[in-house]
């Protein structure tokens, strides 16, 4: 049987609280993060993502707090990512309990750090968040896809898809890509270019930024090749639950978890 | 979520073996959350005196057998089992308890189920293995009590166990080909996925493991 295809709630994370804005601005009180991941494992979702979006170089701290309460309470694997920017950081989120770390402008900054945490951790440990914007440079082989860091402030150069490919080569498990042009619209995941990362990398890509309707995931897995969704707002605000959501894969023909319509063995 | 009721679980204590390969606190975690004391233990003396062991696991097999005997636990697990009272491995911690593996350079394992530990036979698949699968119980067991047919369990595995007697096997599933998920030889329990990490199912599966802990005690306090 080939993998199940994820459904993956994210939470991002602003001095303790869920926040999710419109094109990373504008942001609005969701809640407390813990609560929401444990709602989540109980509608059914695979695994969550905390994404500590204010990460500062001395909050390394704020963030193990976190991944402890998530251990203490919450059940499924669990992602961390925002402030990691050494192996010495993913160790104290791994011990706390965490199963993966995410890191993005920090591998932008010194793509060294990706391998010495796959030599550390394994490959499976190591998520490479990609922030990708749409640009009109399309000359000399490149996507028309940049990558940008600091929650989209700044611009590196770096072309989305090369940066993909390098990262899996340099032993990420595991790419996290968000559509800044998307992100916060509802207007549906960038089926262009996730399909484009999707189908060049060898590792599973998990689809973010831009989920409206239930059909956007269902697109995101058959359309766009991703291997997970990435679902923030549409959860968060009550608009659907992760168990619809699965049931709308399900209908459409995706393999997925489903925790509802058991039948106990006696 | 599934939860045992305290009074079952009251003075009921499952150690966790501590050899410095794996998540400890995610398994601590959630024996806590079934309501059951979990401390973890590096000595024989403090393991010995728990009800139940649980031996946990990430990393590669020779490693991991290198610490196992250095800390001598090699002898403290044969011996638990001897004393009546159930142990369960996970993941690499399940691997081990069988005779040998192949990965990297290849060792011996604890000898106490009968079978080698070999790479999955994944196809096309990428390996490892990483995400949530589906169990199909072989046969009925306390450890499975409660728990749909199939369930679903999160996986990280690159290796499993090719089991020689059938009899040990309760639970299989598929990546490529089918494998070994699930191990009993009472009072020997393994999976080869992480309950701590499979939500109700794998809390379930704790819960129960418990479960026979408490049986097992019992039935040791009425002699």
């Amino acid at each position: 049987m080939p993998p199940l295809k994820r459904i993956i709630p994210c939470l991002d994370v602003d001095n303790g609280r869920v926040v999710k804005g419109t094109n990373f601005v504008d942001l609005r009180d969701a809640g407390d993060p813990v609560e929401l991941a444990e709602r989540y494992d109980e509608e059914g979702a695979d695994e969550v993502v905390f994404l500590d979006i204010t990460a500062t170089s001395d909050d390394r701290d704020t963030i193990v707090e976190l991944a402890r309460r998530a251990a203490d309470n919450v059940f499924i694997p669990f992602t961390i990512g925002g402030g990691i920017r050494s192996v010495e950081d993913a160790q104290a989120v791994l011990d706390a309990g965490a199963d993966k770390v995410a890191i993005n402008s920090s591998a932008v900054k010194r793509p060294g750090l990706i391998g010495e945490m796959a030599e550390v951790f394994g490959s499976q440990c190591v998520v490479l968040a990609i922030d990708a914007k749409h640009t009109s440079d399309t000359a000399r082989g490149r996507s028309g896809w940049e990558v940008f860091t600091a929650g989209g402030r700044i611009e590196t150069g770096l072309d989305a898809v090369a940066w993909a490919i390098e990262g899996v080569e340099r032993g990420a498990g595991e790419i996290l890509l968000t559509s800044m042009d998307r992100d916060g619209t509802k207007d549906g995941y960038d089926i262009e270019l996730t399909r484009t990362v999707a189908d060049a990398v060898s590792v599973p890509v998990i689809a973010s930024g831009g989920a409206g309707t239930l059909d956007d995931l269902v697109a995101g897995v058959a359309d766009a090749h991703a291997d997970a969704v990435l679902v923030a707002s549409l959860f968060h605000f009550g608009e659907y639950t992760v168990s619809q959501a699965k049931h709308a894969m399900q209908d459409a023909g995706i393999n997925v978890r489903m925790v509802e319509s058991e039948h106990v063995a006696s | 979520m599934t939860a045992l009721p305290s009074a079952e679980t009251s003075g009921l204590e499952i150690a966790i073996l501590d050899y410095g390969m794996g998540n400890l606190r995610s398994v601590e975690k959630a024996l806590e959350h079934v309501g059951v004391q979990a401390p973890i233990v590096s000595d024989a003396e403090a393991a010995h005196a728990a009800d139940g062991l649980i031996l946990p696991g990430v990393g590669a097999f020779p490693e991991a057998m290198r610490r196992i005997r250095e800390a001598r636990y090699d002898e403290l697990i044969p011996e638990f089992l001897a004393s009546g009272k159930p142990v369960l491995g996970i993941c690499l911690g399940m691997q081990v308890l069988f005779e040998s593996s192949s990965e990297h350079e290849g060792a011996w394992g604890l000898g106490l189920l009968q079978g080698r530990v070999e790479s999955l036979d994944a196809g096309d698949l990428k390996v490892p293995q990483l995400g949530w699968n589906e169990v199909r119980w072989t046969r009925s067991s306390p450890l499975t009590e409660g728990l749909p047919n199939p369930s679903y369990f999160y996986f990280a595995n690159s290796f499993s166990a090719r089991v020689v007697n059938r009899d040990d096997l309760l639970g299989e599933s598929d990546y490529g080909a089918p494998f070994t998920a699930v191990v009993e030889k009472a009072p020997l329990y393994g999976a080869q996925f992480h309950p701590e990490k499979s939500s109700t199912h794998g809390l379930r599966m704790l819960a129960n493991f418990a479960k026979i802990c408490v049986d097992v005690k019992a039935a040791a306090l009425s002699k």
